[in-house]
């Protein structure tokens, strides 16, 4: 019998619908693999009863003929998402023990459409993170492994590292992530797998745990495109409960999956060719050009001459609106309290901020606090603002001679836990070429190209217009067709 | 500019962050690294160029004006609020004696 966890998203739809399998059968297979996985630690809760209690529901649905549209599919759920009844941390120690009485909206709609939960993943703290080495439960083990002969634990990237290795590593089909600079797309990078944010607005934020509440948007994380297409169908739409929620009707974009890029342009970004890069991306890169070109697309060259202050603008706007959302965690209302014998209400805030934050979370925090602060506000916030309107305008300026653009995802393949961590700004600089589409709203996903020298997955970032999460994809698919990745991980765990 | 470490213990009693001196002393400079590498943004020219307020646009809505318009968000949810709160007492958020 073929091993269910194998299945993608859209044959495990496909197989629950026509007979060939029972959902119980698939949750309870996934749910094996994620119990038989601690040594990854991509979980945090994990959660059987909640997958297997949708199998049983998917089964009669197909007995009675009321299938939806994930009937059947057990997924992931970033522990960023509040979930009703189980635990929500952001793997914080600020949250532990936070059980939500409310269920996040995107999560709900996953639910609604007949979607299980397999567990709770594993994050970077508060989503602050390019390698989930801030998670206060734990490092994220990549599946990955070198094929130098060594066992070098590696990054699943971050922030969505539980997510990442969670799907490499046939623990579930699918996960929710979130990206704020780079979330979804750098560990799926990392990882050989798929994800696409969406433009900014199409997912609800609602009941997702703020990090940068301008640039946070939630989107899928699968093995392939149209996996990636069916979960963002089903995660997206208009929700009142989000101020900018974007009121606009859900495409349907696993119809219209296409990867004929006929009358298509490709823009190659020049000031993304970063000297001294590894040659292994930049042959990746020429690779994805000439794919893009096999499709029938025509390519050309680009500007977009404000990238090298993205990361810059980006590591003041996020702290900024982080230090106010997290202004929150305050020890009276949820989440800890840390009061010492005698203290008053001032020193209780600074004893729970001191205890529940972890030191990345306090140097974004105090960051945040630093640039928003009396005197300093016009020179670092401000100016922020005003360079993320140029950037917004180089991309703006540039989609008016193409539709999509091609660029690495990551500067560097999977890095190995603990190389990065002592150097705040180089764990920064990771996220060089995912932070200029956030910084914009622009939907971008990154599928898996190649292989590097070390065995290790590279990937391939599509960016596209506002609203062109379309144009993303079949690009996407045109490169996934195309790059012929099928290279896995054997299990060692 | 750079910081120094009363300016860290500044910041960290505005962010209320207890901090040890130790820590505010590994904080300055891990903080003027990040500041000294943001810093470069003041060499962009940025007149005339208005701050981004929306990244794409969107007009503000507002929801229709009655009670519990969203059952969910609206009020009489007393004790779900209170279910997580780390010291509720008489149906309330349990706080230290502010006023003496």
């Amino acid at each position: 019998m073929t091993d269910l966890t194998n299945l993608t998203v859209a044959q495990i739809r496909d197989g629950h619908r026509a007979g060939d399998f029972s959902a119980v059968e698939v949750a309870e297979a996934f749910s094996a693999n994620v119990a038989g996985a601690k040594a990854l630690n991509a979980f945090i809760v994990e959660t059987p009863e909640h997958a297997l209690a949708a199998a049983k529901q998917a089964d009669a649905d197909r007995a009675a003929g009321t299938l939806k549209p994930l009937s059947g599919v057990p997924i992931g759920m970033k522990d960023l998402f509040a979930t009703n009844g189980v635990q929500t941390t952001a793997a914080s120690h600020m949250l532990e023990g936070f059980v939500p009485r409310y269920e996040s909206t995107v999560s709900q709609k996953l639910w609604d459409a007949g979607a299980g939960m397999l567990g709770k993943l594993n994050l970077d703290q508060f989503a602050m993170g390019s390698s989930n080495e801030t998670s206060y439960f734990g490092n994220v083990i990549s599946p990955w492994r070198r094929k130098d002969g060594g066992n070098a634990a590696l990054a699943p990237g971050g922030s969505s590292g539980g997510s990442s290795s969670a799907i490499a590593a046939r623990l579930c089909p699918a996960a929710t992530g979130t990206d704020t600079g780079g979330s979804i797309r750098q560990p799926a990078a990392f990882t050989g797998i798929s994800g696409i944010k969406p433009t900014y607005g199409r997912c609800s934020r609602w009941g997702i745990v703020a990090f940068a509440s301008s640039l946070d948007q939630a989107g899928p994380m699968a093995r392939d495109v149209r996996d990636c297409a069916i979960m963002l169908e089903n995660m997206a739409g208009f929700d009142p409960k989000d101020a900018t929620s974007l009121d606009l009707p859900v495409p349907d974009w696993e119809a219209a999956l296409s990867s004929d890029l006929k009358g298509k342009t490709v823009g190659i970004p020049k000031e993304y060719r970063l000297e001294g890069i590894d040659p292994d991306i930049d042959a990746m890169w020429e690779a994805g050009i000439a794919m893009l070109k096999d499709a029938g697309a025509e390519v050309v060259e680009i500007s977009l001459p404000h990238t090298k202050y993205a990361l810059p603008a980006y590591y003041i706007i996020a702290p900024a609106e982080a230090s106010s959302n997290l202004a929150r965690y305050d020890g009276v209302r949820y989440g800890l309290r840390d009061l010492p014998d005698g203290a008053g209400l001032q020193d209780m805030y600074a004893a729970t901020r001191a205890d529940g934050f972890g030191p990345e979370v306090k140097r974004r925090i105090m960051i945040g606090t630093y640039v928003l602060s009396a005197g300093f506000y016009d020179a670092y916030y401000t100016q922020a603002q005003k360079v993320r309107t140029l950037i917004s305008r180089d991309f703006t300026a540039a989609f008016e001679s193409c539709d999509v653009i091609l660029a690495p995802t990551a500067p560097s393949a999977a890095f190995g836990l603990g190389e990065k961590t002592a150097d705040p700004l180089a764990m920064y600089l990771n996220d060089v070429f995912a932070v200029p589409a956030s910084l914009a709203g622009l939907p971008a996903m990154s599928v898996p190209a190649a292989l590097n020298r070390e065995g290790l997955p590279l990937g391939l970032q599509i960016i596209g217009r506002a609203f062109d999460e379309q144009g993303v994809l079949n690009a996407g698919l045109a490169i996934e067709e195309r790059a012929g990745f099928t290279a896995r991980v054997e299990k060692w765990w | 500019m750079a910081i120094d470490q009363a300016t860290v213990r500044k910041i960290a009693s505005l962010a209320r962050i207890a901090i040890s001196d130790a820590e505010a002393a590994a904080m300055e400079g891990e903080l003027n690294g990040i500041l000294g590498w943001v810093e470069q943004l003041g060499e962009v020219d940025v007149t005339g160029v208005e701050p981004m307020t929306a990244v794409i646009p969107n007009k503000l809505r507002l929801r229709d004006d009655v009670i519990d318009a969203d059952p969910l968000t609206g009020g009489n949810r007393r004790d779900d609020i209170l279910a997580n709160a780390p010291a509720p007492q008489h149906g309330f958020f349990g706080v230290p004696k502010v006023i003496e």
